[in-house]
């Protein structure tokens, strides 16, 4: 038994036996197959835009035509508060890690079926799927980003020492994309519903977070329980840490929103793991 | 240190096959569970299991040639998925010294926008390849897949031929310590198909393994010293590569003359193609596998297109026992009945073709059937459909008992003539 476990050490063998329970999450294999998902991301990123006239332009018009309705409606018609700053930049602002947080996750919760092919010819750690379209998405993030130093100048607001949050910020907005992306699309490899329900739940979740109103109308005992949503964090954060908002946002809050994502990221993994020898068969 | 490349052990592979659909849907996981909530605690799929390779035990030392032949279904493919770590094994264990290459992933992950220089870093990184490698053998596979011109041309403007080559290029350059191929051989054109055996039989020469599923036996005669044979999961024989191929084609065969598919035999690629009966005649119509040297052989392929097929051929190859090809013929070589025929619509279809008499030889002859669309597409092959012993009663030189060499045995016109 001992010469078996001395073995298994050995470097370039494989072992291919059947793995049961739950297993290892193998990261290891993850970095060495990181040439491998930077191809991937660069192929998503190539290709999303190909044979579209506006292009990369996409990245932009999207969100700034969603800050023009919200404005429109939100902001102006149902006279929606905004924490004391313009209504368009308020809106922008949560826009941005919005947009980035749910169109990773629709890409990372299709990516399993659409890479079907290759999943069912070739061996990889299939982890790289979710977490190369969820790369994919950042660079849409930072085109987006431009229009909103834009606006900041437009409005004059100055960011304070806050902004330091940003990186923190967006690394959570991304880990709770890939949380529940590796959730979801190792679903839909098995229920197809998935894909389905993605709309409804991205549209329920949008309003769950404080996109179009600030988090200051949700009351004070509630707002701890109102962070278990992780985006309510991550979008706090963003007008804290840009356009200094303060009413909407403390720190245990963030502290919440993290250990959610956190915790999400870790049970999506193992989960994804689990599953995982079952894709070839099942896709 | 041992020269183990790969060991296998007791490797098994079981199978859910679904009852309807190929996947279930939320909803009628929860009409299930409320219906019956013991039965889908107990069989949570509602399917049944079968297992698709079972038992299977080998070894190859590095260097060496293994063939992998069975029919269809007999679980050769999922040998090598299992061998290539695309699927996990149900049971057993095997044990991969060194990078494993497979050729079942030509072309994996190519995504048609993107120019072929992309493309072929995209499928070098998927196949396990560091960039700086792909750099270094970056001409070499321009050079192999002959597309230079095109190289920074998306490869959806691609022709499949050249698409193909690319493809296979990337996966040759590979350079696995052990190569895992499959039947890629069956497509692209005949001085390309040089080209990939050529490869292969590189790969071999330099000491490196190689797995090579196929169903063409003269190709696995070239290419491979030993075989094993598979047939229903199950590892049936491995032998010398001469005695396995005369094994596999002469084993297992009904003798009645009539080969008929059932719809487990025939995968899900065929698609339109449905073989229904391979059938062999004689002179006076009957089906049988018992034929005269002297009498023509009628043989029949009988199929069923479920839509109509574009530029379809449906051909027979005739093989010696021994595996030595005889002749290729598909029921549109004429040219101008291929062009007549251009779409083929669906329904149910007999070709058949005569060959006439005083040809064959006396032995035994395997008919292999296969249907495709030339460059596009092969629905189905079977490489060993049915076979026919030839009788030399009346043949041509039968006053001497001696064995005549070759499978052909015409009645040649001789003429002798006294030359002064």
């Amino acid at each position: 038994m001992t010469t078996a476990l001395e073995t298994k050490n050995k470097p370039g063998v494989v072992y291919i036996k059947p793995s049961r329970g739950w297993v290892s999450l193998r990261l290891r294999d993850l970095w060495e197959y990181r040439e491998l998902i930077y191809f991937l991301t660069w192929r998503d990123i190539k290709v999303r835009y190909k044979q579209s006239v506006l292009g990369i332009m996409w990245a932009v018009i999207n969100p700034f035509m969603s800050m023009v309705v919200y404005t429109i409606f939100f902001g102006t018609l149902a006279k929606i508060p905004s924490d004391g700053v313009p209504y368009p930049i308020f809106s922008y602002t949560a826009l941005l890690p919005w947009i980035l947080f749910s169109s990773a996750l629709s890409v990372a919760s299709r990516s399993m079926v659409s890479s079907g092919n290759m999943i069912s010819k070739v061996y990889f750690p299939r982890m790289i799927v979710p977490l190369a379209s969820v790369m994919s998405s950042v660079v849409d993030f930072f085109i987006a980003f431009i229009i909103l130093i834009g606006m900041m100048l437009f409005y004059q607001i100055t960011p304070t020492i806050a902004i330091l949050w940003l990186p923190a910020l967006i690394l959570l907005a991304l880990i709770s994309a890939l949380g529940v992306g590796f959730w979801f699309s190792a679903l839909m490899v098995r229920y197809r519903d998935v894909g389905y329900l993605m709309p409804f739940v991205t549209e329920l979740w949008k309003f769950l977070t404080p996109v179009v109103y600030p988090a200051s109308m949700i009351p004070e005992k509630w707002r701890l329980l109102y962070a278990l949503n992780p985006m309510t964090g991550v979008v706090e954060g963003f007008r804290y840490a840009l356009l200094g908002t303060t009413q909407s946002i403390s720190l245990p809050m963030i502290l919440v929103s993290s250990g959610i994502a956190i915790l999400v990221l870790i049970s999506g993994l193992f989960y994804f793991r689990r599953m995982e020898k079952q894709f070839a068969d099942m896709i | 240190m041992s020269n183990l490349a790969v060991r296998v052990e007791d490797i098994g592979k079981q199978y859910n096959i679904f009852k309807e659909a190929q996947y279930t849907t939320l909803r009628e996981k929860i009409v299930e569970v409320v219906k019956s909530p013991v039965k889908t605690l107990l069989n949570p799929t509602g399917s049944q299991k079968f297992w698709a390779l079972r038992n299977v035990s080998f070894s190859i030392e590095h260097g060496q040639v293994l063939g992998v032949i069975g029919k269809n279904g007999a679980g050769k493919s999922t040998l090598l998925k299992i061998l290539s770590r695309v699927v996990e094994p149900t049971e057993g264990e095997a044990e991969i010294h060194g990078r494993v290459g497979s050729l079942l992933e030509v072309g994996t992950g190519f995504h048609p926008e993107l120019t072929g220089r992309e493309n072929i870093f995209l499928n070098g990184a998927i196949l396990g390849m560091k960039k700086t490698e792909i750099e270094k053998k970056f001409d070499e596979i321009v050079a192999f897949s002959e597309i230079d011109k095109f190289i920074d041309t998306p490869v959806k403007r691609y022709s499949s031929g050249m698409y193909m080559r690319l493809a296979f290029a990337v996966s040759a350059h590979l350079e696995p310590e052990i190569l895992v191929v499959d039947e890629v051989l069956a497509v692209g054109d005949a001085e390309f198909q040089r080209k990939c055996l050529g490869k292969m039989s590189d790969v071999a020469s330099e000491g490196r393994t190689v797995i090579f599923v196929s169903h063409n036996m003269s190709a696995i005669q070239r290419l491979t010293q030993e075989c094993i044979i598979l047939d229903k999961g199950k590892m049936v024989l491995r032998a010398r590569t001469p005695e396995a191929v005369d094994y596999y084609l002469t084993n297992d065969f009904s003798a009645s003359g009539e080969r008929k598919y059932s719809a487990a035999e025939i995968p899900a690629s065929a698609h339109p193609f449905t073989p229904v009966a391979v059938r062999v005649k004689n002179n006076a119509n009957v089906t049988t596998d018992n034929l005269l040297s002297v009498e023509p052989v009628t043989i029949e392929v009988e199929y069923e297109l479920a839509t109509d097929v574009t530029g379809l051929r449906v051909g027979v190859y005739l093989m010696t026992s021994r595996g030595e090809y005889v002749l290729t013929s598909f029921d549109t070589d004429d040219p101008e009945k291929y062009n007549a025929l251009g779409v083929r619509k669906a329904g149910r279809y007999i070709s058949r073709c005569t060959i006439p008499a005083d040809t064959l030889n006396e032995g035994r002859f395997v008919i292999g059937i296969n249907a495709s669309s030339y460059m596009v597409k092969r629905y189905f092959a079977d490489e060993r459909a049915i076979n026919f012993t030839i009788n030399a009663t009346g043949a041509p030189g039968m006053q001497w008992v001696e064995v005549r060499q070759g499978p052909l045995r015409p009645r040649l016109d001789w003429r002798i003539e006294e030359v002064h």
